[in-house]
């Protein structure tokens, strides 16, 4: 019996998580302590504010748990989720606002992107290096991330138009859009594949 | 202002807004005056601030006509923060809404503290690329603002008065509401629709989910940790905190407890540890002390 699939749940959209995974016949358990993530498989961090999401993370005590569990287990980060993994975030002084990310996943990444709230927007995007050939995916980008630059490390597995919209690297997956947004399952499930193979 | 061409249009617009809602939850929203207090919101850890020239417990004070805010005003909170910004109409105004629009805004909240500009109507939301908020006090108002586009419901409570006593009560009612949609038989649900004066569509929507289609916060009265733990636990998915943050004595490290509640809502020794070191609360006053024309949440309906 697998331990049930993680989400950081001290601030965001988890609960969307958690109905797509329970869609798919998975259990979940919140973590909010670092000694909860004993008891999970893999974390998914959710969309949410990532200024938020940075201060909770340092003051709850998170940072080095989150790091060591990511060095084993796979993490799947969605907008928010996706810039507290990332190396760097660009245009930034470090500590300017204080989201401090992770590191996890070798992109630079840019907050809010595309704009603000009214410049939000659906697009299809190519996921076929992620869940193989199919239709795109109805990504839904909300005050969404930029990846404006992926290291050697990351490979992207998702692009719209030109741009890369998630990375992978190894089993750790970081998406600028919310697929906990859509009824669309394929990404959420190309992420337990991940834990599968780990 | 664009009205969307088509009910795809519609719904898909529909979906970008509900989804900054979802990404505001387990959060605290917070009412700041200048982009200093909006800097001391951010580093507390809100996920949004309600950017307003007065604090509703002195809007209450000083009387007279309670409009927008002057853009300039937003302008310079949206400058000093990351976070999503929030300001205010008055109930019905849809120009001023057409206002904070172009000035982008991440949310606009029809609210009740404002004096209202339309007797009978609400702002037609689904015309507007900018998601709302507005207030409820029960089921069938919450479903009514919900049909005109609503993308997030807050209970209304009593702004400005500290006291949590009407934001558990509309909180109460709007839970009680839906536990009783979901008893009934397909059949009655016409007939329920029609005593609460609400849109059939979101009615039955509401009854198949057991929740309402947007996220429902609280808002109007929260005043320390306790109170937003109370109301998280009664059902709330976020948290706004008007006057109870900058009208305190201590509003930084309050800011921070408020934030911290709210995700450790329901474990005590959490909210024993961040209520400790607290100063003084705001004073307040009693809604039930309060002349009827004092009070805001009657103001809508």
């Amino acid at each position: 019996m697998t331990a049930p699939v993680g989400l950081l749940t001290l601030q965001g959209d988890y609960d969307k998580h958690r109905q797509a995974f329970a869609a798919l016949g998975r259990e979940t358990r919140g973590v909010r302590r670092p000694g909860e993530l004993a008891e999970v498989s893999c974390l998914v961090i959710p969309g949410g504010e990532s200024t938020t999401l940075s201060r909770l993370i340092d003051r709850v005590g998170l940072r080095g748990p989150l790091r060591e569990f990511a060095a084993s287990h796979p993490v799947m980060g969605t907008c928010a989720g996706l810039i507290m993994m990332s190396r760097e975030l660009d245009g930034e002084t470090p500590g300017d606002f204080g989201v401090r990310p992770l590191g996890l996943l070798d992109c630079t990444v840019r907050r809010n992107g595309y704009g603000r709230q009214i410049d939000s927007f659906t697009a299809d995007v190519d996921i076929s290096a992620l869940a193989g050939r199919g239709d795109k995916f109805p990504a839904v980008f909300i005050r969404a991330p930029r990846i404006v630059a992926a290291g050697p490390n990351a490979e992207v597995v998702a692009t719209h138009g030109n741009e890369p919209v998630a990375v992978r690297s190894g089993h750790l997956l970081g998406l600028t859009f919310h697929p906990e947004l859509t009824s669309d399952l394929r990404i959420h499930r190309a992420f337990l594949d991940l834990l599968d193979r780990a | 202002m664009e009205s969307p061409r088509n009910d795809q249009e519609l719904q898909e617009r529909f979906r970008h807004k509900v989804g900054l809602a979802e990404m505001l939850k387990g959060g605290v929203i917070m009412d700041v005056t200048n982009a200093e207090q909006a800097k001391i919101a951010e580093e507390a850890g809100a996920v949004a601030v309600m950017a307003l020239e007065r604090i509703p417990s002195d809007i209450r004070k000083m009387g007279g006509i309670a409009r927008m805010s002057n853009p300039g005003m937003i302008r310079e909170i949206q400058q000093a923060v990351s976070i999503p910004v929030m300001a205010k109409v008055r109930i019905g105004h849809f120009a001023e809404a057409q206002i904070l629009e172009a000035l982008g805004v991440d949310f606009i909240d029809e609210s009740e503290v404002l004096t209202p500009a339309d007797n009978q109507n609400h702002i037609y939301k689904h015309d507007f690329k900018v998601p709302f908020v507005c207030g409820c006090r029960n089921l069938g108002e919450a479903l009514r603002r919900i049909g005109e586009g609503a993308a997030m419901m807050r209970t209304k409570g009593e702004a400005g008065s500290g006291d949590i006593v009407e934001a558990v009560t509309h909180m109460r009612e709007v839970t009680e509401g839906i536990r009783r949609l979901q008893m009934m038989r397909t059949d009655e649900l016409m007939a329920e629709a029609k005593r609460l004066g609400a849109p059939y569509h979101v009615l039955v929507e509401t009854a198949e989910l057991g929740k309402l289609p947007v996220p429902n916060f609280a808002a109007g009265g929260v005043a320390t940790p306790a109170d937003a733990a109370l109301m998280m636990q009664l059902g709330a998915e976020s948290v706004f905190v008007g006057s109870g943050i900058f009208a305190s004595e201590d509003p930084a490290p309050r800011a921070k407890a408020i934030v911290d509640a709210v995700t450790y809502h329901d474990d005590p020794a959490r909210l024993m540890e961040v209520s400790m070191t607290l100063g003084e609360a705001m004073k307040g006053r009693a809604v039930n002390e309060m002349a009827e024309n004092e009070k805001m949440a009657g103001r809508g309906w």
